[in-house]
């Protein structure tokens, strides 16, 4: 069934029965030409390029859990192209052109909402560096635009404009940039993959992965074992125990990464606008919640929560900048697990074992990365080459040290990116 | 979250800056080579369960720790100061 005005309507005058499950819930076959481990979005978007772009149709995600509960659902939703670093800049610029075109792609509403984002500046040094980013961003096709005080005052009169610590100057303002509705972008993606045949299989747990001869066979399940073609790990925030599987270990840590929203309100954010000096950034979402959040608590953890130093840290922040959220009540808190590489960059590579592919490594940015990284992801898997825009995400960066993409230049600790 | 830092006692977890995995107190020699030293500086075990790390007390008493704790309950199960920890992975080989 396909969405459209024409549907809406039919369904609107006939009681909303007709409506049916975006997806199917098979049981798995007993082969696949590829498993996908892991129904995030990233594995999500794999498997949909995979049918999309190159006609392979014979897909299963496997999914522990649900569609759209780990960390697609536990993000701040934000998407943007505003990268400088030879690689990143245009992988996220890839990435921001299909999520302007996806939701015609897969037949879902994703909430795609292009309200601009605007990252703040404090001092002449930090205006240069914006401004060549700004610039970096420019000649990469994408849009930036540098305001002065007064023109971010236009755009946000409720900031701070009288603080001593970090008095605003200006800001990088980037109109193509936004946010979207987390889940949708999974259930989109699962939709749209299913109607092209892929099996999508949840609470089905990948135990064991076989290796014959150096090569990928299939893996072992939960739900009894699955012979496989090709094989993609793309488990961010469990990488390194899906690895571990295949004897892999991962240059991954994984970290706390803290959420924060509010009760609902009237629309007052118009924008995603974030406060570096402050480690703070927010938006509104469309049900009305102030969304905000800030830095790693800096230790690893799985916990999916972070503890209170970090919750102070970031409430005191947005109280610096914009005094008016202390009057909002906040209604929750969670956290997110983090895959961070000793770069700060995503890891899409192919492995030492044939047939075996990586998918890894997003750190805090993964969600804006879900449709490049998952056209990236089955160019790779079935053509057997790097895609360019994505070429430079490779393993083995870190073992010759040539081509590590630093982005913010903080040095090979994993919890500094 | 508290740490018991054997110099100071209980403290909160905000004197305290994690400096990463406790395998970093097991430097390869200098000519191991390039993939002896990317196991080093990169690659990780990255537990869900018990995990042994180094942590300073750099708002404390300076001392460098290596606590061991369960990263998915966030329960932390002990400190001891590094130097001991060294000196017995050097006594032992």
């Amino acid at each position: 069934m396909r969405f459209s005005a024409f549907e809406i309507l039919k369904q609107g005058l006939t009681g909303n029965k007709g409506w049916k499950p975006h997806w199917r819930s098979p049981e798995p076959k007993s082969h696949y030409d590829v498993i996908i481990v892991g129904g995030g979005g990233h594995g999500l978007a794999t498997a949909f390029y995979l049918a999309k772009e190159h006609g392979i149709t014979n897909v299963a995600v496997l999914e522990k859990g649900y569609i759209g509960g780990g960390n697609v659902g536990r993000n701040t939703t934000i998407v943007r192209a505003n990268y400088g670093l030879e690689g990143n800049s245009q992988f996220y610029s890839h990435s921001l052109k299909l999520w302007e075109n996806m939701e015609a792609d897969f037949n879902f509403n994703a909430m795609h909402s292009q309200r601009g984002i605007i990252n703040l500046f404090h001092s002449d040094g930090q205006r240069d560096a914006f401004a060549r980013r700004g610039n970096m961003m420019i000649s990469q096709g994408d849009d930036a635009i540098l305001l002065d005080r007064e023109g971010v005052r236009e755009m946000l009169p409720y900031l701070d404009y009288e603080q001593t610590r970090f008095p605003i100057y200006g800001g990088l303002y980037h109109p193509r940039g936004g946010t979207a509705r987390h889940d949708a972008v999974a259930w989109g993606y699962a939709r749209g993959a299913d109607m092209r045949g892929v099996d999508i299989i949840q609470n089905c747990e990948v135990q064991g992965i076989d290796i014959e001869n150096g090569k990928v066979v299939g893996v072992q399940t939960s739900k009894g074992p699955i012979k496989c073609g090709k094989l993609g790990l793309v488990t961010a925030g469990r990488s390194s125990q899906t690895a571990a599987m295949a004897g892999m270990r991962l240059p991954i840590e994984s970290h706390v990464l803290q959420a924060f929203v509010t009760e609902g309100l009237k629309p007052c954010v118009d924008h995603v606008v974030t406060y570096g000096m402050g480690h703070f950034y927010i938006s509104q979402s469309d049900k009305g919640g102030l969304v905000f959040g800030g830095d790693l608590d800096f230790y690893a953890s799985y916990a999916a929560r972070g503890n209170l130093p970090m919750v102070e840290h970031v409430v005191e922040a947005g109280m610096t900048l914009m005094p008016m959220i202390g009057k909002a009540r906040m209604l929750r808190s969670w956290g997110g697990i983090m895959d961070m590489s000793p770069d700060g960059s995503p890891i899409i590579d192919r492995t030492h074992i044939d047939g075996l592919y990586l998918n890894c490594g997003w750190c805090y940015g993964g969600f804006k990365a879900v449709p490049g990284s998952g056209f990236s992801m089955a160019h790779l898997m079935a053509t057997g080459n790097h895609h360019a825009p994505a070429e430079k995400y490779r393993l083995s960066r870190f073992e010759t040290g040539r081509g590590l993409m630093d982005e913010e230049a903080t040095g090979a600790q994993h919890n500094l990116h | 979250m508290k740490i018991s830092c054997p110099i100071c006692g209980d403290r909160d977890i905000r004197e305290f800056t994690c400096m990463g995995h406790a395998s970093m107190l097991n430097r390869p020699d200098p000519h191991a080579g390039a993939k002896v030293w990317n196991e080093y500086l990169h690659n990780r075990e990255n537990p869900a369960g018990v995990i042994d790390e180094l942590w300073w007390h750099g708002q404390g008493c300076g001392a460098w720790l290596v606590v061991t704790r369960n990263t998915v309950t966030h329960e932390i199960l002990g400190a001891r100061l590094a130097r001991d920890v060294k000196k017995e992975m050097r006594d032992a080989g």
